[in-house]
């Protein structure tokens, strides 16, 4: 437009400008990612547990003692030069085993745990929402895989997959894949009873009818409102689950139904060690602090995501 | 050995210039049994030593000594020797019942309800071989107060062999054909066909005798019903208090027990469950039991618990050998659904170089002073051999180098991976055995040794319950014996050496035919050792059934059908001040009424 | 809600007979054998195992031994154990009592512990009592049972020597002397249990409590000017027992199976020892007794769970 005549205020500003983007209003995702970061037990947790990630990936490449040399001269010795973490009655290296072992622990711990939380999540939201016939019909499954006797169910399973599974996937991956689905499958249930009473509280707070009156879709209503808040119970539940699973793995093969009984997973290396624990408490020591750590970090992750995906913004 | 150095040593022991016991350790040595070694020194007219028992301690009056308390880590489920699964039953039903005779550790028949032992002398044996006559104690009752005569006797065995009563005793009575009652304290048992080992039945933990009158009504099928399998009355030193299956069993002192001055405890307790290494402490470091049985326990952790000065490993031999079993079969290979069927030959393991470099691959010295300690013995024989006494043919050796050169001479060479092959064929096996720490162990130690000589094993662990089962359908089973190698322990204590050598007769091979039942496990045939077999169980003279049971075991270690790893005596946990004597070939109990705790 | 109690119980009959198909099938298919010692002595003729498996129905298929199995039960017959002959149902009432005293016990010091402190360290989040509770209740769940048992035999058995370690269910004292003795045999093995549940009860305690703490309506109650104690007890405790209504409930069954490890370390002569020699004997009577038993308690507390759970948060209905 044209410059208005003489003698008017020349500094008058007449660009438009872009309307500035309100303060404090990120995408869901960088924001719960900024929380997290701010949470500083979260991001001491995740950082211990990829150093541990990397040890057991890494390590066997690095650090090239083997793992099954017996030595009967350096049985039962503690930490030294030689051995850094001491070693085993038939002289095997503790450090070297450890890291091997290491993987399938973590891996199994985790898989496990995913697995649990996942179904149990999944029924508990289905049952806790739908309700009426559904939630009968699931919760009498429920009741009935919590009431099958472990034991049995795993030799009868372990003996029918076992072999197939090798074929399929070879023996170590076979035997993985079975002791996960084996583990992970027989620990949904807490998972979803927890989430079902969640949901039934939750499915009748405001928040939600509110979310219903605006017309959101039941699904809709699940994950983006119910969920997030039933979501306390099964974080706890999913590092409990870890550790368990890698207890549970442990006692597998004590039975002759997991890894075979010369794989050091964390969980063996303790039950080896275990009547030798008043003369080599190293032996003990190095693979309980290790599954102590693992589930110390995986809970403060878990503690971290609820706080950073916490709608409510609760505790910041 | 040939028959000829047997009546050699015999003839020392008469003269003085060899002991009894270096004589029996010698047999056993050589694959044989010291109850046999006793019937061949009895044969040659040697008197028996004097019966073992009071040992240094003569008390003036029954009891006063307390309550003895003892720790069996497997529980006994049940109290009727007839029906017992395993040791720990049958030394639970030892407290209450009593045999004829207990084989001490010698192997001599140690008389207890018998007021002596027949022999060929005395003329309890026939020289036929064909009847034994049995004189009974006189005065013995049971706990309820009625006489222990002939006629219980003769009910056991009535009781035993019918089928329908299933007893797991049946084996030591089948051979007989009848018994005579002579007088209200006398039998004559009449056998079928001549019986070399006629100290079977009545002897020993197979022999122990129940009440006729509380049993009687319960022979054949209702044989599990009887009330008394659970509330055992019988002639022992303690009388029945209380039993829960799987967790506790009591007794007390017996008043009219037939033994003036015994038993020196007022009450026993003995406690199950639990594992060994705990039952040890228990003993060895807090005291709170005074014995613990078949302490299958590192001997490190034992010599560390011993120096707690409060208990200690009492250790004796017995006839237990841990071996590898080597597949002659082909578990890889599926015939008529059957997979080790003896239509299949096993790819390499029936190459006589695999198997002479596999038997120099187990480190057999490290096994036993790494892993067992004093808690075994290495052996080469199907059993254990000293040096003075070890047979030409059957020494035994560690060399990793020699089996190196045996299987590269044989054409097995290195392939890129580090393994052998010929003719497209991996020397790649996997080997079993039952879920046990020293066994575990035991395994890498193999496993590491033959990587060294280019043989890739894979280990695998079954867990006890399935791989001791019999049940058809399980691979996993020992008899299916489904994989390359094995390795287990028979348990069981037997006097003779027949049933032992049994496993190696062609007609025993398992198969599916027979269910998996047949005891050939490793299905190796032999027709030499088929008709060594048959000339033994008809052999009456201990001798020369002695010769022959030895050219049975050459037999078995000269083309290695096993490779013996280590003889197992059995161990267990005794408190410094308990004063008794074990005996590897009878149960734990065997002299239970003569323990005593010094002050 | 009272028709809805009753649906579910008239539910139960079925629901529990379905269960125990599918018990009792498992059963049956899974591998193993009840005479199994049989197998290893050379004495012992064929004859004898086969005709121990005729008596015992063995060889019979599995739909006909489930329902003779099923009948005799709803007559109140449980049957006699494979192994010692013995009725199931004395069996399992003889280990009884100690089950419940010691595995009750260990629950409700679990439950002592976890209550008041995961709600202190909710109330105190990140706080140094907050750590160190976290740091105990990690040490108690990521350790085994069988490895922290035998660490408190070695320490107060061996080493100090001031408790029993093997548990003996008939100690011969009397008076006084008798729950004196009773009280230090079961202590280690309550401890060391109810130290384990109590370590995951305490996570989810505190997590539920944290939940609910921060919210506005327990700010009203404060700024009301109620207690803390009141506000604590009545308000935040109440809503957040949720979740932990529903861990007890899933718990409680459990004593009667038991902690099958902590049983075995210290002998204590529970069921849930003797359900696990069951198995790994094949004792078919005797386990299908105990599940049987477990999975009712199963069903029954998990409908007590739902009832709670309407009574605790009253707008919670079913449909």
């Amino acid at each position: 437009m044209a410059p208005p005549p003489n003698g008017v205020a020349a500094h008058t500003v007449s660009r438009p400008v872009a309307p500035a983007r309100p303060r404090g209003v990120e995408s869901l995702w960088s924001e719960a990612w900024r929380r997290f970061r701010k949470h500083h037990l979260a991001t001491f947790g995740a950082a211990v547990l990829l150093v541990m990630v990397i040890a057991v990936v890494i390590g066997p490449f690095v650090y090239r003692v083997p793992i099954d040399e017996i030595d009967f001269k350096a049985k039962l010795k503690g930490p030294s030069w030689a051995h850094p973490l001491g070693t085993d009655d038939l002289g095997q290296d503790l450090l070297a085993r450890m890291l091997y072992g290491g993987r399938i622990s973590l891996a199994v711990g985790v898989a496990a745990m995913l697995i649990s939380i996942t179904v149990g999540t999944m029924v508990g939201a289905i049952t806790g929402h739908v309700g009426g016939v559904v939630d009968h019909a699931l919760m009498r499954v429920t009741d009935l895989f919590l009431s099958l006797p472990q034991l049995p169910l795993l030799l009868l399973l372990v003996y029918l997959f076992r072999d197939a599974l090798k074929k399929v996937l070879g023996p170590e991956m076979g035997v993985f894949v079975l002791v996960v689905i084996v583990i992970g499958g027989l620990r949904w249930m807490p998972v979803a009873r927890l989430v079902r009473a969640q949901f039934l509280s939750l499915r009748e707070k405001e928040f939600v009818e509110a979310a219903r009156g605006l017309g959101a879709a039941p699904l809709r209503q699940v994950i983006r409102h119910i969920l997030p808040n039933a979501v306390g119970p099964v974080i706890v539940a999913g590092t409990i689950d870890v550790a368990a699973a890698i207890i549970a793995e442990s006692s597998l093969s004590f039975l002759g139904l997991g890894f075979p009984p010369d794989i050091p997973t964390w969980g063996r290396i303790l039950y080896d060690a275990k009547d030798n624990l008043d003369f080599a408490p190293h032996w003990a020591l190095f693979p309980g602090t290790a599954i102590f750590l693992t589930v110390l970090s995986i809970n403060y992750i878990g503690d971290g995501l609820r706080d950073a995906l916490d709608p409510r913004k609760v505790l910041s | 050995m040939q028959e000829r150095e047997l009546r050699h040593m015999i003839g020392r022991v008469k003269a003085g210039t060899l002991s009894r016991r270096e004589f029996v350790e010698a047999m056993v040595a050589l694959g044989l049994t010291a109850p046999l070694a006793s019937q061949m020194l009895a044969s040659a007219g040697i008197a028996q030593a004097q019966p073992k028992g009071s040992g240094m301690f003569n008390p003036t009056k029954r009891g006063g000594g307390g309550q003895l308390k003892v720790l069996w880590w497997q529980a006994p489920t049940l109290l009727n020797p007839h029906f017992a699964t395993g040791t720990k039953d049958q030394d639970g039903s030892r407290i209450f019942y009593e045999p004829l005779a207990s084989y001490d550790p010698e192997g001599n028949l140690f008389p207890v309800l018998a007021a002596e032992v027949p022999s060929v002398h005395n003329g309890g044996v026939s020289k036929d071989g064909r009847s034994v006559t049995w004189k009974l104690k006189k005065g013995v009752t049971w706990h309820d107060g009625k006489p222990f005569t002939s006629a219980d006797v003769v009910f056991n065995w009535e009781f035993v062999k019918d089928p329908k009563t299933a007893a797991r005793t049946i084996g030591s009575y089948t051979d007989i054909e009848k018994i005579d009652v002579l007088d209200s304290h006398t039998v004559r048992l009449v056998f079928k066909k001549p019986v070399p080992f006629w100290a079977n039945a009545f002897c020993g933990v197979n022999g122990m005798i129940v009440p006729k009158h509380l049993f009687e009504p319960y022979i054949g099928e209702k044989s599990r019903e009887a009330p008394n399998n659970l509330k055992p009355v019988g002639t022992g030193a303690f009388k029945f208090v209380d039993f829960k299956p799987g967790d506790i069993v009591r007794g007390e002192l017996n008043p009219n027990y037939h033994i003036p001055n015994r038993p020196f405890f007022d009450s026993i307790e003995m406690k199950g469950g639990g594992d060994a290494v705990s039952a040890a402490r228990a003993v060895m470091q807090t005291g709170e039991y005074d014995y613990a049985w078949n302490m299958q326990v590192e001997d490190e952790i034992l010599k560390r618990f011993e120096q707690g000065g409060k208990g200690k490993a009492d250790i004796v031999t017995t006839g237990n050998i841990e071996h590898i079993q080597l597949n002659q079969t082909d578990p890889w290979t599926e015939v008529d659904g059957e997979r080790s069927s003896i239509k299949t030959k096993h790819p390499f393991l029936t190459d006589p170089a695999v198997r002479q470099a596999l038997s120099m691959l187990v480190d057999r010295a490290s096994v036993q002073e790494q892993i067992y300690g004093r808690t075994a013995l290495t052996t080469a024989n199907f059993v254990n051999a000293p040096a003075q006494f070890v047979s030409k043919n059957t020494r035994w050796e560690f060399n990793v180098d020699k089996a190196n050169q045996i299987l590269e001479a044989a054409g097995w060479k290195k392939g890129g991976d580090g393994i052998r092959t010929k003719d497209g064929k991996k020397l790649k096996m996997v080997y079993q055995t039952s879920i046990n720490a020293p066994r575990q162990k035991n395994q890498q130690i193999v496993k590491q040794a033959c990587a060294k000589a280019g043989i890739e094993i894979e280990i695998k662990s079954v867990t006890a319950s399935v791989y001791f089962s019999s049940d058809p359908a399980n691979w996993d089973t020992y008899p299916h014996f489904a994989t390359d190698l094995q390795m287990y322990t028979v348990t069981e204590t037997m006097p003779d050496p027949q049933d032992f050598m049994l496993q190696f007769t062609p007609w025993e091979i398992a198969s599916k035919e027979n269910k998996w039942q047949g005891r050939n496990i490793t299905r190796w045939q032999s027709e030499e050792f088929g008709k060594l077999h048959k000339a033994a169980e008809a052999e009456v003279d201990p001798v020369k059934r002695a010769a022959l049971f030895i050219q049975m075991n050459d037999l078995v270690i000269k083309n290695v059908v096993v490779i013996p790893v280590a003889w197992r005596p059995r161990v267990s946990a005794i408190s410094n001040k308990l004063r008794l004597t074990q005996s590897g070939w009878d149960s734990d109990f065997w002299q239970l009424p003569f323990w005593y705790k010094e002050a | 809600m009272s028709k809805y109690v009753l649906r579910r119980l008239l539910i139960m009959v079925p629901v529990l007979a379905g269960i125990s198909l599918v018990l009792f099938t498992i059963l049956c298919l899974a591998p193993g054998d009840p005479f199994e010692e049989l197998a290893t002595n050379p004495n012992v003729p064929p004859e004898v195992r086969a005709n121990l498996r005729a008596q015992f129905g063995l060889d019979d298929p599995i739909a006909v031994r489930y329902v003779r199995w099923f009948s005799s039960m709803m007559k109140g017959d449980w049957g006699f154990s494979f192994v010692s002959r013995i009725n199931v149902g004395t069996l399992i009432l003889q280990r009884l009592p100690t089950t419940l005293w010691v595995l009750g016990l260990a629950q409700l010091l679990g439950l002592m512990v976890a209550l008041p402190v995961g709600i202190y360290a909710a109330m105190r989040p990140y706080s140094v009592f907050d750590q160190l509770s976290t740091t105990f209740a990690f040490i108690g769940f990521s350790l085994p049972t069988f490895f922290t048992g035998i660490l408190f035999i070695l320490f107060f058995s061996i080493y100090l020597d001031w408790l029993p370690f093997i548990y003996r269910a008939d100690i011969s004292a009397t008076g006084w002397r008798w729950y004196w003795e009773n009280v230090r045999q079961a202590l280690m093995p309550v401890v060391v249990l109810g130290l384990a549940q109590g370590a995951s009860m305490t996570r989810f305690v505190r997590s539920a409590v944290l939940e609910v703490i921060r919210l506005d309506y327990i700010n009203t109650a404060r700024a009301k000017g109620l207690s803390e104690k009141v506000t604590i007890l009545k308000h935040v405790v109440r809503n957040a027992l949720i979740p932990v209504v529903t861990l007890v409930t899933l718990q409680i069954p459990g004593i009667f199976t038991g902690a099958v490890i902590t049983e075995q370390i210290f002998r204590v002569p529970g069921i849930g020892s003797l359900l696990i020699t069951s198995i790994l004997a094949n004792d078919t009577p005797v386990i299908m007794a105990i599940n049987f038993v477990f999975s009712c308690l199963v069903v029954f507390f998990t409908l007590i769970a739902d009832v709670l759970y309407g009574w605790l948060d009253p707008r919670i209905s079913y449909r």
